[in-house]
């Protein structure tokens, strides 16, 4: 099972800064083991993330994410305690979805 | 036979279904034609961008030189109003489409991401707004590539 997400959402204003640590190898099928073999691709396709229930940003991307995923994004009409959360779902079927409550910026 | 039939009627159905919801992108599922295209013309004629205008109101800001290519960071704003999509092409790489960040009601046209890349190469972005494609590139020297071992 993939391990949770790293994810902050603070507010500027009535925008939140959201920005998210995805834990995922992103093997492009074009690295070799230490056995001279190629690691087959296993990369994150599609991410979604909701606002209390409703998807406010979306993307679909390729194997030439790097290691360990790293996203910001900007949510506008946020309130502090409004629910984030974010999925992500691999080639392979894998998938998780974490979640965080929106904080007021300092 | 009735089953040949069925089979070839449920083919152009599902044919025209696609083309029918070509432009509503959201709804679709990860475009693996875009994704196995190994130049970011044939990538953007899977996607349907078509008659993209230059434009310098999209931001990409990436490290003119970047030292280690497994990881470069890119920041991009589109400052067109009522952008929708913003999509990512790493023209050198071998499969140059890196994907598409959707903006619905209540996201701002921003994205930050860090991405592989191989060789020194333009960074192209592609934003849709109004029905419309608007793109921009800038060029990454890298000095260790990103996809190799």
């Amino acid at each position: 099972m993939a391990e949770p997400m790293k994810i902050r959402a603070t507010l500027q204003g009535d925008v939140a800064d959201v920005r998210v640590l995805m834990a995922h190898p992103m093997e492009t099928g074009q690295r070799k083991d230490a056995a001279g073999k190629l690691v087959p691709l296993h990369f994150i396709q599609t991410i979604t993330a909701q606002l209390n229930g409703k998807t406010v940003f979306s993307a679909d991307v390729s194997q030439a994410v790097s290691r360990n995923p790293v996203f910001a994004f900007k949510v506008k009409g946020a309130k502090a305690g409004d629910k984030l959360s974010i999925t992500w779902q691999d080639n392979t079927g894998d998938k998780r979805t974490d979640e965080v409550v929106i904080r007021a910026g300092s | 036979m009735h089953q040949t039939r069925r089979t070839v009627t449920m083919g152009l159905l599902a044919v025209l279904g696609a083309a029918l919801l070509g432009p509503a992108r959201a709804l679709a599922a990860w475009n693996k034609g875009a994704f196995e295209a190994k130049s970011a013309p044939d990538a953007m004629r899977a996607l349907g961008v078509s008659n993209a205008e230059e434009s310098k109101a999209i931001e990409i800001r990436a490290p003119e030189i970047a030292e280690n290519g497994a990881v470069v960071p890119i920041d991009i704003t589109s400052n067109i109003p009522s952008t929708t999509s913003i999509s990512v092409f790493i023209e050198k790489n071998p499969f140059p489409y890196t994907g598409t960040f959707d903006f619905s009601q209540g996201s701002v046209p921003y994205v930050h991401l860090r991405v592989k890349i191989g060789e020194s190469s333009p960074v192209r972005v592609v934003a849709a707004a109004g029905g419309k494609y608007y793109t921009s590139a800038k060029e990454v020297k890298v000095t260790i590539g990103g996809c190799g071992g």
